[in-house]
């Protein structure tokens, strides 16, 4: 079975917060389930089926649906860190394709910046039963060095340079500097990114995404209920999801489980690469959406450095503009969870509702990719494509 | 910069993982071998990862290696650096690389076994440049 135009983002929200001392998780993801009814058109009585991740409170979908006072007959809770919400758009085709369900939420909310988590450089907490935590937590593995380590193989191997990986935040800072909600509006050079201080070799502060607090929500809705709402229609065309991982210790830190995930859901949308006029990347890292924009099939494998330079991902001048919001390298990072607020551009894109300054032109085919967990370990890629109908 | 001891969290081994963390205390780091299929895996594991058999069994690595990738961690009380390292057994392993300088670690260096103190654990396997 085929998802393939079985269902359309009908709603979507970003939480204008990026420092939430004043609220709590459940609200911050009741808000954004607020906001993205809204936007919608639809109530809450409409939702019948709810997606969350380990980002919710409590049991997520029974403490969420409890405090949202939902009534439900599908629910998901599907766990891949920040990518999850990108395979909840497609696991909430599927259900609704299937009749599960018609209206489905999705939400994600976090408060990691109020918390004053370090959460790029703090090493892992100790505990937990997962079976690496004692093959790896000794030596110190944190967020940015598991990524670092990456960029450091993809150094080596194909020649990529810092400069390169800078270009990245470059274009995801010209595009920040028209968000009014985004942290980082002004816009940098790759002497500034090269410049910042080191984090963990080869990545510079500037390579690094921003810790936020924040939220988002994203309505999926059946054929039916799209075509009954006032909004632009945004068809899901195609999504597929990935694990990557150690392989029994035949570590390959040159790729992501973009090459499993893309390949399949360009199959399904019937679309090829070339054709994507809009495309948000999860950006955790610089190397995070070098290595996913190589994997996807946007160039050739080991060409990202030379891609993605002068410009080439920035709206209006190069061939590939990406996070036109300025993603979560300038934006935010809502939860240390960046694929939700993807999804929530790319549909702005395709709706025509982006910022007059990086709206693309004619925007009728979008991607929405990430990576969760860890790059330099085992993560989930999840990737969706969707059209303006 | 030359590299420093820092705390090392320790390892909490359990029933599955024992014969491996005795063996670190005895000096010997051990990788995963499956009799069934005949390969090697890395972490150790009961069921082999390869293809699900439960005939896997500990096997002794030489101890030599080479650096696949790694990364100074700048921004820590003590700067460290992460790796992972290519076993001449042919399985990678993340560790640490110690008593070296940490400016001029390199990939594809070779580097030799040795073990560091954990904060109230077994001592972990960690590499120095040979």
């Amino acid at each position: 079975m085929s998802i393939k135009g079985k269902a359309y983002i009908a709603g979507i929200y970003e939480h204008p917060t990026r420092k939430a001392d004043d609220k709590s998780l459940a609200q911050l993801h009741a808000e954004s389930a607020k906001g993205a009814l809204e936007d919608a058109g639809l109530t809450r009585a409409d939702v019948d089926g709810y997606f969350c991740a380990g980002d919710a409170p409590g049991l997520g979908p029974l403490s969420m649906a409890d405090y949202l006072g939902l009534k439900l007959r599908h629910m998901d809770s599907t766990d891949s860190g920040g990518s999850s919400y990108i395979i909840h758009v497609g696991h909430a085709a599927e259900a609704i394709a299937a009749g599960k369900c018609s209206v489905a939420l999705i939400t994600l909310a976090g408060r990691p910046r109020s918390e004053g988590q370090a959460t790029g450089t703090a090493q892992r907490a100790a505990g937990g039963n997962a079976p690496d935590v004692q093959f790896e937590n000794p030596y110190g593995p944190a967020t940015a060095n598991m990524y670092a380590m990456c960029a450091m193989r993809h150094m080596h191997q194909y020649g990529t340079t810092s400069e390169q990986l800078a270009w990245i935040k470059v274009a995801a800072s010209h595009h920040a500097q028209h968000n009014p909600h985004a942290m980082l509006r002004n816009v940098v050079t790759v002497k500034d990114v090269v410049n910042s201080p080191m984090i963990a070799d080869p990545l510079h502060r500037l390579d690094c995404c921003v810790i936020s607090d924040g939220g988002g929500a994203i309505i999926v809705a059946s054929p039916e209920v799209a075509r009954s709402l006032k909004r632009p229609k945004v068809k899901i065309l195609g999504a597929a999801e990935a694990p990557k991982h150690q392989m029994a210790g035949h570590v390959d830190l040159t790729y992501s489980g973009a090459v499993w995930s893309g390949p399949a859901a360009f199959t399904e949308a019937g679309v090829k690469p070339a054709d994507i006029k809009y495309a948000s990347i999860y950006d955790s890292f610089t190397i995070t959406v070098l290595m996913q924009i190589e994997d996807l099939g946007f160039c050739e494998k080991g060409q990202g450095g030379r891609f993605v330079s002068d410009g080439n991902l920035i709206s209006g001048t190069g061939k590939l503009p990406f996070n036109t919001d300025g993603g979560g390298l300038c934006n935010n990072h809502p939860a240390n969870r960046g694929g939700l607020t993807k999804v929530v551009e790319a549909v702005r894109q395709l709706r025509g509702e982006a910022h007059p300054a990086v709206q693309v032109k004619n925007c009728d085919l979008a991607i929405a990719h990430g990576t969760g967990g860890s790059l330099g370990t085992r993560h989930g890629a999840a990737t969706v494509i969707m059209e303006r109908e | 910069m030359q590299s420093q001891d820092r705390k090392i969290q320790p390892p909490q081994p359990n029933s599955e993982t024992k014969a491996f963390w005795d063996a670190a205390a005895a000096g010997k780091l051990m990788i995963g071998k499956c009799t069934a299929c005949g390969r090697v895996h890395y972490y150790p594991r009961a069921i082999c990862p390869h293809c699900l058999s439960d005939k896997t069994e500990l096997q002794q690595a030489s101890g030599n290696g080479t650096i696949y990738t790694y990364s100074v961690m700048r921004r820590a009380p003590v700067p460290y650096a992460i790796a992972y390292v290519t076993l001449q057994e042919g399985v990678s392993m993340m560790t640490n690389i110690v008593d070296c300088d940490l400016d001029k670690i390199k990939i594809g260096q070779a580097v030799r076994l040795v073990f560091k103190p954990s904060d109230g654990g077994p001592p972990v396997p960690m590499f120095t440049p040979v």
